[in-house]
């Protein structure tokens, strides 16, 4: 799996530990109980094993990119129906379609115990966001709708019930009634919901 | 005096807007800062042309779909249909960008800095810019005309950053929804510049040397602290046991796996002193055999008499005097002289004391912990938003296998449907005379069941006297698991009778046929505790006169434990496996069953009472209640995975462990209290047994003391003077209870305030919402008029050359 190579320097370690705050807990699915060694060099093994075997040094591991299509076969996201969206809302490439370690990193914080519910109120939002335009208009709902319920046809709401959903949400929701729901209101609507820290949780 | 923000207005008048796709909050650099001059154009236009403002007003009303007069301009599906240029003012209007650009992230968090730093002095009033608009003050940054650019935003909020210390830093940037390579140039830049202000002052070499070995001595330690903090994670019981079932089955059924472990932690908190003040010291200083001891046969374990009534288990091993006294009075009636040894240890009054103790520590645990998951479940104001907590919060991260994330897809959608079903209910008209009916079945059922809970009270009831009549020889010990087989066979059979009885009413939401099933089965099991509980005390003691009456009611609690543990085993057999193998060999189903996290809830609950009603009497009760836990949980979960499959209906996890928690505190432990409490203060303890024998009542070993303290002399004389005036005075305690009316009145008032500011703050963000949609529309009109007058302008630009051929032609 890369031996020696793959080992991060200390300081490089602290930084990352610093910032993602232990929160990165996580084990293999393989392994019985959980390894001793700090969270991110676990998370930095478990991405090294995403790259191929020439590209598993320390250096290059920092600076490569891994594919959008690698990331989502991660078996704890290859269930997720926001798989995609997490993704591409993590990712900081220009053309969003390939994460970096440090992508990888943020997801997982953002993903952990110790993410604040506000940061992980923030990027549920950007996860909902469809169109990237800072809102959740009427299309982004009935599509958020369609990734819970399941995409198939005999899965789906109708459509008189899709459209009495989304107009019930709003009614709830959108306090300023511009027919849209903005980060403060879904803020809003998310500090009324205390499940909502224990379910937005990715534990690898 | 209120200031108005000044806007500078700046349209661009590129021809290629009309060509453009929609704009994306991306595209940052043209952006436009205020509406103030658009307004005066307007205003100018509509003097102009007066009478079209006028038409157009209430044209835009009766277009609105809801008819409210919000939605002007609306395309073919409802959505409004703006122009490209208005919707780039829209993408880049503050509310939009704040979670997406980085400079309204920045400037956001750079007014949080400076509000947490001026925190502790008084903020100066010239600087607050007072508007009409509370929500401009956040973004003042954003429309200062200076235009500060993202740069100049992060350098001000890294010289804010260096004005807060090192945890308040941390903090900060901790909760900020930036990526981590910017979080950690911003605190690196933080930290750099502290150091250059340090420098200039002189012996610049030796602070950034001290600087950065204080740095890696807190990084030292704080990667000490991470090490021991995982290895204590690692340590945590069945952490990844955990995981596996909240991966597999969701949050709801996790909770009930919560609640066992919390339950085991409250036995072990119980345990603990009782282990050490009690059983242990009584272990090491055996009292003298009295009588012949038993042999061990197999039956004790059933029933918990025979051999182990002459253990520690029982309160009747205990002796009554001061145990390892120093001086032994010689039996001449001499003075006593002090030979060398150890501590003298006061059995009863140690006995007294440490049961006190330990239930108030578990009494004060208990309402932490209940009033905290209260307060995290509970919100003010919170209207039941019900529809859009289930779409945004609903979600189960954690569940990571494909079948269970269909399961859980299909649980969603089915609760969706189920909600817009009540919904329309609701909506519908209800006629009287169904709402009586359905009243009218409510309170039939509610009969029938308080009937049957009646039933089986008096069926108890006349057993027990049955006992109590034919009293149970030595040989026949067995006879003695009598009552309990009886309670356990009523407390299985009457919930399955309820879930019959239930099945007639029909109510509105289902979680609350869910709490009125909990309701009812709480009930029966507490009236039926209340049952034996009288049996005991006020029979029992009567009819052992002259045995020991607390070892027999403590066995009585060790064969209910026993029996009920027997019975959950069987249940979780023959209600899981069996039925699970019959459901798809006979009737071919492929649906399991579901687990049923209610009544494996009470049934938890059912059996922490017994143990803490029986240790009084029984010491060691909690251990074996521990043992039973841990057993119990790897019997539930492998039957969990095996038979069944996650519940249909949709809890609210943190709601229900709120719900398990008051449960726990009030019929549970509040009974169990009192009946100590009676115990304690009433009931005469039998005369050959135990560390009461000569007293008579338990809490006389605390006045016996009291008075011998007084003895004592004057240098202790405040204990005897707390006794007297605040433990066996009445005023304390109404003078406590005064005090806590107050408080409870005083916070029934602060959250009415608070419901009320909700309100209003609800009207007020709607009013601006009108406010904002009234500028959108105008802006929209007036970038419709520029577009006809411009197309206009190209009209008139062409027909001359045509009208000219027209005319030439004419001619």
């Amino acid at each position: 799996m890369g031996g020696s190579g793959s080992r991060l320097s200390k300081d490089l370690l602290a930084e990352y530990q610093w910032v993602a705050r232990q929160g990165v807990g996580m084990q293999h699915p393989r392994e019985g109980a959980p390894t001793g060694s700090p969270p991110s060099a676990r998370a930095h093994r478990r991405f090294c094993e995403l790259l191929p075997l020439e590209h598993r040094t320390v250096e290059e591991s920092l600076q490569i990119r891994v594919s959008l299509e690698q990331i989502l076969s991660l078996p704890e996201l290859k269930a997720n129906p926001f798989k995609e969206r997490i993704c591409r809302v993590f990712s900081t490439s220009p053309t969003r379609d390939s994460l970096s370690f440090e992508d990888f990193l943020d997801l997982l914080s953002v993903f952990s115990d110790t993410a604040t519910p506000d940061i992980k109120s923030h990027y549920a939002f950007r996860i909902f966001d469809f169109d990237d335009d800072g809102t959740l208009n009427r299309e982004d709902l009935s599509q958020l709708v369609n990734c819970l319920t399941g995409d198939g046809e005999d899965t789906r709401l109708s459509a008189s019930e899709m459209k009495q959903l989304i107009d019930n949400i709003l009614e709830e929701s959108d306090i300023d009634r511009d027919g849209t729901i903005n980060l403060s209101e879904f803020q809003h609507v998310i500090s009324r919901s205390p499940d909502f820290a224990s379910s937005f949780k990715i534990v690898l | 005096m209120a200031q108005t923000p000044a806007f500078i207005f700046n349209v661009p008048e590129t021809p290629e807007d009309q060509g453009s796709q929609e704009p994306s909050p991306y595209d940052e650099s043209e952006v436009h800062h205020s509406f103030h001059q658009l307004i005066q154009e307007q205003s100018q236009w509509a003097a102009e042309e007066g009478l079209e403002l006028q038409q157009r007003v209430p044209e835009a009303d009766t277009l609105g779909a809801s008819g409210s007069g919000h939605q002007a301009f609306l395309g073919p599906e409802g959505v409004p249909d703006y122009s490209t240029a208005t919707l780039r003012i829209l993408a880049s209007m503050p509310s939009r960008t704040i979670g997406r650009s980085r400079g309204a992230i920045l400037s956001q968090y750079y007014n949080r800095t400076v509000r947490l730093r001026r925190r502790s002095s008084r903020p100066q009033l010239r600087g607050v810019g007072r508007s009409a608009r509370p929500s401009l003050r956040l973004y003042d940054l954003e429309l200062d005309p200076m235009a500060f650019q993202e740069e100049e935003k992060r350098i001000l909020l890294v010289k804010e950053l260096q004005g807060l210390t090192v945890a308040q830093r941390d903090h900060m940037l901790r909760g900020m929804p930036l990526s981590l390579a910017e979080k950690r140039s911003l605190r690196e830049d933080s930290w750099i510049q502290k150091g250059k202000q340090r420098g200039p002052q002189g012996r610049r070499g030796l602070f950034s040397c001290c600087s950065r070995l204080r740095y890696a001595c807190v990084l030292a330690l704080h990667n000490l602290g991470l090490v021991l903090l995982s290895g204590l994670q690692a340590l945590t019981p069945w952490r990844y046991a955990l995981k596996q079932i909240g991966g597999q089955f969701g949050s709801s059924v996790l909770s009930y796996f919560l609640f066992l472990k919390t339950l085991l932690a409250f036995n072990a908190l119980l345990l603990l002193p009782l282990l050490a003040f009690i059983v242990g010291v009584q272990a090491a200083f055996p009292p003298a055999p009295s009588g012949s001891v038993p042999a061990f046969t197999g039956l004790e374990l059933l029933t918990g008499g025979g051999s182990f009534s002459h253990t520690v288990m029982y309160y009747g091993y205990y002796s009554n005097a001061t145990l390892n006294q120093p001086c032994s009075p010689p039996l001449d009636g001499g003075q006593c002289t002090p030979e060398a040894g150890g501590l003298p240890y006061n059995m009863p009054l140690a006995y007294l004391f440490t049961m006190g103790v330990a239930f108030f520590i578990t009494c004060i645990t208990l309402v932490y912990s209940m009033s905290h998951s209260f307060g995290e479940s509970y919100r003010v104001g919170s209207t039941s938003g019900v529809h859009a907590i289930t779409v945004f919060c609903s979600w189960d991260y954690k569940v990571t296998q494909k079948w269970p994330s269909r399961l859980q897809q299909d649980n969603i959608r089915t609760q969706l449907k189920e909600l817009l079903a009540e919904w329309q209910l609701q909506q519908g008209p209800q006629s009287v005379w169904g709402r009586l009916r359905q009243v009218a079945v409510l309170g039939l059922v509610w009969l029938l069941c308080l009937g049957t809970t009646l039933g089986c009270t008096m069926a108890v009831y006349a057993f027990s006297e049955l006992m109590i009549k034919s009293p149970v020889s030595a040989e026949r010990e067995w006879e003695l698991l009598a009552l309990p087989l009886v309670v356990c066979l009523l407390n299985l059979g009457a919930p399955y009778l309820y879930r019959c009885l239930a099945a007639l009413e029909r109510h509105d939401s289902p979680m609350l046929e869910v709490y009125v099933a909990i309701c009812r089965n709480l009930i029966l099991k507490m009236v039926i505790l209340a049952i034996l509980c009288y049996h005991w005390l006020g029979r029992r003691v009567g009819a052992l006169k002259d045995q020991c009456w607390e070892n027999f009611v403590g066995q009585e609690l060790y064969r209910l434990m026993v029996m009920d543990f027997i019975f959950m085993l069987l249940d979780t057999l023959f209600g899981e496996l069996v039925w699970r193998l019959i459901s798809e060999r006979k009737l071919k189903r492929k649906g399991k069953p579901e687990f049923d996290i209610a009544r494996n809830v009470l049934e938890l609950i059912y059996g922490q009472t017994l143990t803490w009603l029986g240790v009084l009497f029984a010491p060691l009760l909690p251990a074996m209640q521990i043992v039973k836990l841990l057993f119990l949980f790897y019997v539930k979960k492998t039957s969990l995975v095996a038979n069944c499959r996650a519940p249909r209906r949709p809890w609210l996890a943190s709601h229900m462990s709120t719900v398990f928690i008051s449960l726990l505190c009030f019929p549970s432990f509040l009974g169990a209290a009192i009946f100590l409490c009676y115990a304690i203060w009433q009931v005469k303890p039998s005369s050959i047994c135990g560390p009461f024998r000569t007293l008579n009542t338990m809490y006389e070993a605390g006045k016996v003391w009291v008075r011998h303290l007084e003895k004592a002399g004057p240098k202790v004389s405040w204990l005897p003077w707390i006794h007297r005036y605040l433990v066996e005075n009445t005023f304390p305690i109404y003078l406590v209870s005064a005090v806590l009316l107050a408080v409870i009145y005083l916070n029934i008032q602060v959250v009415k305030g608070q419901r009320k500011v909700i309100c209003l703050l609800r009207e007020q963000i709607s009013n601006e919402g009108e406010d904002k949609i009234f500028l959108i529309n105008k802006l929209h009109s007036v970038y419709e008029r520029k577009e006809r007058s411009r197309v206009g302008r190209a009209h008139e630009a062409e027909t001359p050359p045509t009208l000219l051929a027209d005319e030439q032609d004419a001619r």
